[in-house]
């Protein structure tokens, strides 16, 4: 049996932090070997709802044996796990995935980049990533969210898209815009974002990882529902693609092809 | 108490086993279950040559089950033979290889490949509807399936499951053909042909447009195929579709499968494959059923 569970966490506490962000502290034994940039799944109770649903984790508390998930409600099963109040069972299975190559920023200027939902992950990211130097950019649609945990753990720079707060436009406009270096980058955020990244990290002669997303069902690697194309044939596969759920969600952004 | 079944000479210790493509070759379930626990492990289907698969999303949720359009990505026969096949043999289990492909040839070239290993069945998947060339086209016409079965049976060692689509007129046409064509066991249903349409983007929810529908939707149409098949011909069937539970695997074997198939509920149970087996031995407790073979078919 490796680290991952199948079981029942209880919900600790939950609360509505931004429009429609849910964040949940769940106890579950999963917490003991989470890393950040993993994922959990959750399982829905309404049986018609068979697959379950990947959250990425926040926040790790090992010494409490809990789980932090912030998630956007974006459907049925979603809306199902923001009404979980104190003291309600979950069915879960995690850590799932492979998370961010921590040894990777040791002794280099790091940027960790959130954009919308992306940002849940790379709070904890930001926490144990030990690295010279230690900025993050998050992007959001208007409303902020973690944005007050981050700074705890990071020069902090905002882009909206509305431009109420921080520099209008994208997370690379705010990076631009604060002339932003770096040796390696994280990010997690929406394709477009991460197309961009990847770009500007290859123009930049820059290590990049970010995490990616799709819809999945079996979260463990066996249904090949969740891939993502990649340079050179996966050792697994035998072909150009590489399963999210298993070899990601974090990827070296040079080996994906995000056409 | 007797679990054992018995298809085409093979006896499998209990009648559960994996829906081909939900389980791959059973090393990321196997973190969870015990392999040794099930009568057979289905391998997801594996052609001639590694095939890259469809677009993304391949996968939808419905209520009550799922869409999918992998198109059968899988990474080659000769991968395959080295990697899976010994990974399956520590396994107290019996090992039925899906084999896909666009033409016969293919079919034979991948059944000629593993005649020599230790692999207990083989089934021949001739009803995968997500993929253009091959699969469900030679599933769909009696006399393609008849002349497709003969084929892979001329070349094959060892017995041979001929997987049915649900996706025709009448299944009984196809099972009796393949029947006809010398097919030592059927297994039915693949998944039905469906659509999502995602009404906010305004687009399909899957990359191929359609895909295949699986999970509890399915049952009762899967549950009347199985029945109508074990009416028209005299080889064993291995009933699949929707099936979570061991109540859900009893209407498969009362309607007449031999063997069942646990595909879907594996992604909301990781452990529903192992749940099954041991829900089986308490149904037969509860009605005390001394032997697994006297249920099959029992309602008639």
């Amino acid at each position: 049996m490796a680290d991952k569970v199948k079981e029942k966490a209880v919900v600790i506490r939950q609360e509505e932090i931004s429009l429609d962000i849910y964040s949940m502290w769940i106890e579950t034994k999963a917490a003991q070997s989470a890393k950040p940039g993993q994922f959990v799944a959750l399982y829905c109770k309404d049986g018609s709802r068979m697959l379950p649903r990947p959250i990425s984790i926040c926040e790790i508390d090992k010494a409490k044996g809990r789980l932090r998930l912030v998630y956007r409600v974006v459907g049925k099963g979603t809306k199902e796990f923001s009404q979980c109040h104190a003291g309600a069972g979950l069915e879960l299975m995690g850590p799932l995935g492979n998370g961010f190559p921590m040894e990777a920023a040791k002794g280099k200027k790091a940027l960790i980049i959130g954009g919308g939902i992306g940002v849940p992950p790379m709070l904890e990211l930001a926490k144990q990533l030990e690295a010279e130097e230690k900025n993050i950019v998050c992007g959001y649609r208007d409303l902020l969210f973690l944005d007050n945990e981050l700074k705890e753990n990071g020069s902090l720079y905002v882009a909206t898209e509305d431009g109420s707060v921080g520099t209008k436009g994208t997370v690379l406009d705010a990076i631009k815009e604060n002339n932003i270096t770096a040796d390696i980058l994280f990010a997690c955020g929406p394709m477009p974002m991460l197309r961009a990244l990847k770009a500007y990290a290859e123009e930049n002669h820059m290590e990049a990882y970010i995490s990616l997303e799709e819809k999945m069902a079996c979260g463990i690697g066996a249904c090949l529902g969740c891939v993502c194309k990649t340079k050179e044939k996966d050792a697994h596969t035998n072909v150009n693609n590489a399963r999210i759920c298993k070899e990601g969600p974090v990827f070296d952004a040079e080996e994906v092809d995000l056409s | 108490m007797n679990t054992s079944v018995n298809l085409a000479g093979v006896t499998l210790k209990n009648p559960v086993m994996t829906a081909s493509g939900t389980f791959g070759s059973g090393a990321e379930y196997g973190e969870f279950v015990d392999l040794n626990q099930l009568g057979a492990v289905v391998t997801k289907g594996v052609a001639n040559v590694p095939w890259q698969g469809n677009p993304t999303p391949r996968i939808a949720e419905v209520t009550g089950g799922m869409l999918n359009a992998i198109g059968l990505q899988n990474p080659g026969i000769d991968v395959f033979l080295e990697r899976d096949i010994p990974f399956l043999k520590q396994y107290d289990t019996k090992i039925i290889v899906n084999v896909c492909g666009k033409t016969t040839e293919d079919y034979c070239q991948v059944v000629e490949k593993l005649a020599d290993t230790e692999v207990d069945l083989l089934e021949i998947n001739i009803s995968c509807p997500n993929v253009k060339e091959g699969g469900i086209a030679f599933g769909q016409n009696p006399k393609s399936v008849e002349a497709i079965t003969k084929e892979v049976k001329k070349c094959a060692k060892q017995p041979i499951i001929m997987k049915l689509s649900p996706n025709v007129t009448d299944i009984t046409e196809m099972a009796k053909a393949a029947e006809a064509g010398g097919a030592d066991v059927l297994s039915l249903i693949n998944t039905l042909t469906g659509m999502k349409i995602d009404v906010e983007r305004q687009c399909f929810a899957i990359a191929n447009k359609t895909g295949g529908l699986s999970g509890p939707a399915v049952k009762p149409v899967a549950v009347r195929m199985v029945y109508q098949v074990a009416n028209a011909v005299k080889v064993p069937i291995i009933g699949m579709g929707g099936i979570c539970n061991a109540e859900d695997a009893m209407e498969f074997i009362l309607a007449g499968a031999t063997a069942v198939s646990i595909g879907t509920a594996n992604f909301s149970n990781p452990y529903a494959t192992v749940e099954v087996a041991k829900g089986i031995e308490d149904y037969m407790r509860r009605h005390q059923v001394a032997d697994i073979n006297s249920l099959i078919g029992l309602v008639k």
